[in-house]
């Protein structure tokens, strides 16, 4: 446990005050940043909820309380334009609320409001009725016209966008061709003739459409769940109807019966449509329709789009990548059409900005987003809205023999194109998946693989002939993209129901008709086909009850049209400027980092200090204190010059090798200089390739041989391998064979042998060895002071470390004696070693002798163990203090004369024989 | 008689590029982490070939569009390395680039060889570069190697054929070659980030497995907070946050904002990383 301890402590800092302050430093910057990041923003808008209570109807006196939001910015200077923010069938005001604040955050006042008939709004559903939806807006502008805040045209006049998606984008269009106080509207997602959006037809004929079931449904079922779910108000009407009026509720559920509406419904919805009002509508138009929307297909907002342009109306049509089936659609797609309708708003709202151009804008699906698996498209823009006929066409070629498909009874099995109101299938729609047909009931009429790719924008176009035993029939043509795998995608879902009356039993008799398939914005890759079906069944339509086989064929010909835009630059393009920008930063500092630091070493390397120019080391007033306090050297100063061999002795922990880690510039010291051949040495100075090292053991790659790893290491000093002096190295190292072997198989011996002869390689003129002999056996030993001895001759020097007394002594000619970081003597080995002026005793009598030799006047007498004198002589000489022993009847058994050394280096360990403390 | 440096000694010369790539290049592990980027497309090979006789089952709509990249991966050579690729990018690649940059400083500091290069001395500052540009060049070089193997035992099973996509169409032989390049460009940019963080625990620690095994499980930490999706917008400083960006470059057109902003994180993570590693090592003191 206390090793791990120990071993954690080695491996994390040290905790000192100056660390914990910088980490406290950064963990509370880190903690604001977080903070930062996270707060909820002070929003730029207020709003105030209303109960606002209008007078509709035919005559204009019902009243009917809605329930409303008024949102205002926070800041703005005097008054400002209003929108009237509309939510689709089934909201409420709520379900606009994050579009509400981010046009009050734009500098509108918004006024949302849930339509009457859901939510907390009094009323019953007229499905935007001129004479009850339609005034209720109206009133609205009435109301804010009398706001202070809101600017106005003239008195009762506001100046007034409308904006909705959907029921509140008719209500837009409608409010428009109803009340010239409209400014500007952004009608988005939403129906021309609502008749034919429920009854589409397809081919070029008057019959009726075929009734969209599944959709209509859903529709009525989201104006019913209201009350199902908690009735606000008791006892309106019955189950049946729900919260819709009388009207609206009976002309649903006569047309859903039969499929086919009498004329009351049809006039029911006709009243409900922009198509009979485009002409009155003198608001610049924003349309916006969505490609993935088996509701209100893009044709929808064609029709409006020509309706209102032909007044001399500004009109501006934009598709994107969504829609009732495909929701918002990718985020570049939301963002453009954001972008469109504040740009439209602003312009004419708050005239600002130039006048948006009339040029068209769409999206096309590029594939799926790495990241999230969503959708990714690409925005085009081309100069004028073609309309669903596409700027060009392409004609392809589809075969297949007349087929006989069978109408199955009630339409069930039926097959599947879209699922409407689940939302969220944008990608499945896009990419096969869903669309599935039922064998017997369709068929196929397929075309060569593409030869190149096709841009299609719009409505393709086919000829269809169809024989039915009964007269009529009804069909579904669709269009499929089949890649190379088989995968048939069926583009959006979307299908062309066709209903045809009059129709002869044989189809060598029929009638070829056009059938105008839903507009789709796709590219048919190159390698594709295309399928053209015909189907008896949708699950999605109100087929006819009564089995029934019918007999289809298609002309060869499908025009497609198409259109060939300026892709919208990818505003994401920015990122990759910001990589350049970055990367050239970062190169332009490492340029910086470097000149500067070429700078530094050169006027580093220039200077010498002339007195010291030929003294192989120099040290002074060296001091190292660590980060801890600890102060491992001070004082330390000591020079070794040519042709010395000088030891550094000292006990372990006296400081010997943290004084030659920072003479090898390994650690820095904290005071103090060294100066080899009067150059300053700091760590890397080049000065250090004239000094040879040995510190604190060898370091040699394991998986190396002995001859590798020298070899390794000349390599890494770049110098010329004729410089090396491999041989006399090789020879030092005394190996014989083993110098081949893995240094990991190295004894301890072995490995401090290469490790000398590394230190040695290219014979530099100072030598440093820390305990060179460790490990070594004694005629090892001797031999390595020969080699040291010899070393130190040509000008060379050595500096030896050691623990070791009688190393020192014997192999050096200087000595620095060091304890506790500091040094204790230093001088030649002759002058440390010569005599010193004590002696050892050992007397038969100890008293008895102090007595004697404090009488001769020495200097001190000092006990030693049992029968044992240490004696300062002070200049007495030894034979006179023998001769006054044994005069005085003292037997002498020994006398030893001590050296200055040994009393040095012995007071120093004598006192404390653990050494000097763990260093 | 007070020459500088001793004959032949220049600063710029010393642990010369080759020498350090001898250096690594007589290593075990360099051996066996470059080795095992041979024999893990072989690995895969024989498992698809023993595993599901080389024909990935069929989905409901025809294993087209939607099926994985591992579906994918017998139908080309170049689909064949692409799946090398992602299964390696998320782990393997990594602890392989941990380990070239993170044990490069700390084992010369544990077998106590550091002490004798600066001694030399080799600038550290040319000591760290040397290495990391070494280790920067073995790093590649395994990414190669196993995308070149998988790619040419992929094209002798499997044949050259289009790179097929599961997100977008298939991309002929050509441009998916090109493509692929892109990939294993962007995989070793994201990599960088790696290669930052072991460079600078090799520097700050001694021990070559706590330099490796860190910066590894520093990664792991941020791709499990990559995963935390209350997180939100704060994800998007993870180092990890655009690893799958290179996804991208499979659909047509190449999705490349994203790639922009990895390589934008990658780098700067790295500089930052890097930066730090060259500033501590030329000031601390060496206690190996």
């Amino acid at each position: 446990m206390s090793a791990l301890t120990a071993g954690l402590r080695r491996a994390l800092p040290r905790l000192t005050r100056r660390r914990a302050i910088v980490a406290a430093v950064a963990l509370v910057l880190i903690a604001a940043a977080a903070v930062w990041a996270v707060r909820p923003e002070r929003a730029s808008w207020t709003s105030e909820e209303l109960r606002l209570t209008v007078r509709s109807g035919p005559a204009g006196t019902e009243p009917v309380e809605l329930d409303a939001r008024f949102y205002l910015p926070r800041e703005r200077s005097g008054k400002v334009p209003a929108v009237l923010l509309a939510h689709g069938f089934g909201g409420t005001k709520n379900s606009v609320s994050s579009d509400a604040e981010s046009l009050a955050d734009r500098g509108y006042a918004v006024l949302t409001w849930t339509a009457r008939g859901f939510g907390r709004s009094g009323g019953e559903i007229h499905l935007d009725s001129p004479d009850y939806e339609v005034r209720d807006a109206q009133g609205l502008l009435d109301w804010l016209a009398a706001r202070p805040e809101v600017r106005t045209d003239a008195a009762g006049d506001p100046r007034v966008g409308v904006v909705g998606g959907s029921y509140g984008g008719a209500l837009a269009l409608l409010l428009a061709g109803q009340d010239q106080r409209v400014d500007a509207i952004v009608p988005s997602i939403t129906w021309n003739d609502l008749g034919k959006a429920f009854l589409p037809q397809s081919a070029g004929t008057d019959a009726l459409g075929v009734f969209k079931k599944s959709w209509a449904g859903l529709f009525f079922g989201n104006g019913s769940a209201d009350l199902l779910e908690g009735p606000r108000e008791t006892a309106i009407g019955d189950p049946a109807c729900g919260r819709f009026a009388a009207d609206v509720c009976a002309a649903y559920l006569q047309m859903a019966t039969t499929g086919l509406p009498e004329q009351a419904t049809l006039d029911l919805l006709s009243r409900s449509s922009p198509a009979g009002v485009l002409d009155k509508i003198k608001a610049p138009t924003l349309l916006i329709q969505g490609a993935v929307d088996s509701l209100f297909p893009l044709s929808e907002a064609d029709a409006n789009a020509k309706g209102i342009a032909a007044t001399g109306t500004p009109v501006r049509v934009a598709w994107f990548t969504g829609g009732h089936d495909g929701g918002v659609g990718p985020d570049s797609d939301a963002d453009r059409v954001k972008f469109l309708t504040v740009q439209w708003l602003d312009h004419y709202l708050n005239g600002e900005g130039e006048t948006p151009s009339d040029d068209f804008t769409w999206s096309r699906v590029a594939g799926f987003s790495a990241l999230d698996r969503g959708l990714v498209t690409n925005g085009y823009s081309a100069d004028a809205y073609p309309g669903l006929a596409g700027t060009r066409s392409a004609e392809v070629t589809v075969e297949g023999p007349a087929q006989p498909i069978a109408n199955p009874p009630n339409g069930n099995p039926g097959a599947l194109s879209s699922l409407p109101g689940l939302g969220g299938r944008l990608s499945s729609l896009l990419s096969g998946g869903v669309a599935m047909d039922v064998p017997g009931q369709f068929a196929a009429f397929t075309s060569a693989p593409l030869r190149e790719a096709v841009d299609v924008a719009g409505s393709p176009t086919v000829r269809l002939k169809v024989a039915s035993p009964t007269g009529e029939a009804v069909v579904f043509v669709k269009l499929y993209d089949v890649d190379q795998n088989g995968v048939a995608t069926l583009s959006a879902g979307l299908v062309a129901p066709v209903r045809l009356t009059g129709l002869p039993a044989n189809l060598n008799d029929a009638q070829a008709v056009t059938v105008t398939l839903p507009a789709i914005v796709r590219q048919v890759e190159a390698g594709h086909t295309l399928r053209v079906t015909v189907a008896t069944s949708d699950q999605a339509f109100l087929t006819p009850a009564q089995p029934a086989t019918y007999t289809v064929a298609v002309e060869p010909a499908v025009t497609l049209p198409t259109l060939v835009g300026t892709p919208i630059a990818n505003p994401a393009i920015i990122w990759w400027y910001a990589l350049a920008g970055v990367v050239g930063v970062i190169l332009l500092g490492l340029l910086v980092v470097l000149l500067v630091l070429r700078r530094r070493h050169r006027r580093q390397e220039s200077t010498v200090t002339e007195e010291y120019a030929d003294t192989p080391l120099v040290v002074r007033g060296l001091r190292k204190a660590y980060g801890d306090g600890f102060v491992a050297v001070q004082e330390i100063g000591f020079t070794v010059r040519r042709g010395q061999v000088v030891g550094l002795l000292g006990p372990n922990g006296a400081g010997k090798t943290t004084t030659l880690r920072v003479l090898m510039g390994l650690t820095q010291p904290t005071e103090g200089e060294i100066f080899v051949f009067g150059h300053r040495l700091v760590p890397g100075a080049p000065i250090l390739s004239r000094v040879g090292a040995l510190v604190e053991g060898p370091g040699f790659l394991p998986h190396l041989s002995g001859y590798q790893n020298l070899k390794a290491y000349w390599q890494a000093t770049g110098r010329p391998w004729e410089d090396a002096r491999f041989e006399e190295a090789l020879e030092i190292a005394g190996l014989g064979d083993s110098v081949h072997r893995k240094t990991r198989k190295y004894s301890h011996g072995m490995r401090q042998r290469l490790a000398i002869a590394q230190a040695m390689l290219g014979l530099p003129e100072l030598l440093v060895l820390d305990e060179p002999t460790d490990g070594l056996d004694p005629p090892q030993i001797a031999e390595m002071r020969r080699v040291l001895q010899r070393y130190a001759t040509d000008g060379r020097a050595v500096l030896v470390s050691s623990h070791l007394l009688a190393e020192v002594e014997q192999t050096c000619t200087h000595a620095v004696v060091v304890n506790k970081g500091r040094i204790v003597a230093s001088g030649p080995v002759e002058d440390i070693v010569g005599d010193s002026p004590s002696v050892q005793l050992d007397v038969t009598d100890v008293p008895a002798a102090t007595r004697v030799l404090a009488e001769l006047g020495v200097r001190s007498v000092t006990p030693e163990g049992t029968s044992g004198l240490i004696v300062d002589m002070n200049g007495t000489a030894r034979s006179e203090l023998v001769a006054s022993l044994v005069g005085a009847g003292i037997g002498v058994d020994r006398l030893v004369p001590r050296r200055r050394l040994e009393d040095a280096f012995l007071a120093l360990v004598g006192d404390n024989s653990r050494g000097s403390g763990d260093r | 008689m007070s020459a500088s440096a001793a004959t032949g000694y220049r600063a710029t010369h010393t642990l010369p590029f080759w020498a350090e790539v001898r250096r690594q290049a007589s290593r075990r592990r360099t051996q066996l982490a470059l080795g095992f980027m041979v024999v893990l497309p072989l690995i895969i090979l024989a498992a698809f070939e023993f595993g599901g006789g080389g024909e990935a089952e069929e989905d409901s709509d025809g294993g087209g569009a939607f099926s994985s990249i591992a579906d994918l991966a017998t139908s080309s050579g170049l689909n064949f390395t692409l799946f090398c690729l992602a299964v390696s990018a998320g782990f393997l690649l990594v602890v392989v680039v941990a380990l070239f940059f993170g044990d490069t400083v700390a084992s010369e500091a544990s077998w106590g060889s550091l002490r004798y290069l600066l001694a030399i001395p080799v600038p550290r500052a040319r000591l760290l570069g040397v290495k990391l540009i070494v280790a920067a060049g073995y790093s590649l070089l395994a990414l190669l190697t196993l995308a070149g193997t998988g790619l040419l035992i992929g094209t002798l099973r499997y044949g050259w054929g289009p790179l097929g996509s599961t997100i977008a169409a298939e991309i002929p032989p050509a441009e998916g070659l090109l493509r692929l390049l892109g990939i294993l460009a962007y995989l070793a940019v994201t990599l960088l980030v790696v290669a930052g963080l072991a460079f600078l625990l090799s520097v700050l620690t001694d021990a070559a497995l706590g330099a490796v095994g860190g910066a590894v499980m520093l990664w792991i930490l941020s791709n499990i907070l990559n995963q935390i999706e209350a997180l939100g917008d704060l994800r998007t400083v993870l180092p990890t946050y655009y690893t799958e960006a290179w996804r991208g470059l499979l659909s047509t057109p190449v999705q490349a904002d994203e790639l922009a902003k990895g390589a934008i994180s990658a780098v700067v993570y790295a500089t930052i990383l890097w930066s730090f590693a060259f500033y501590r090592f030329t000031r601390k003191d060496i206690t190996s």
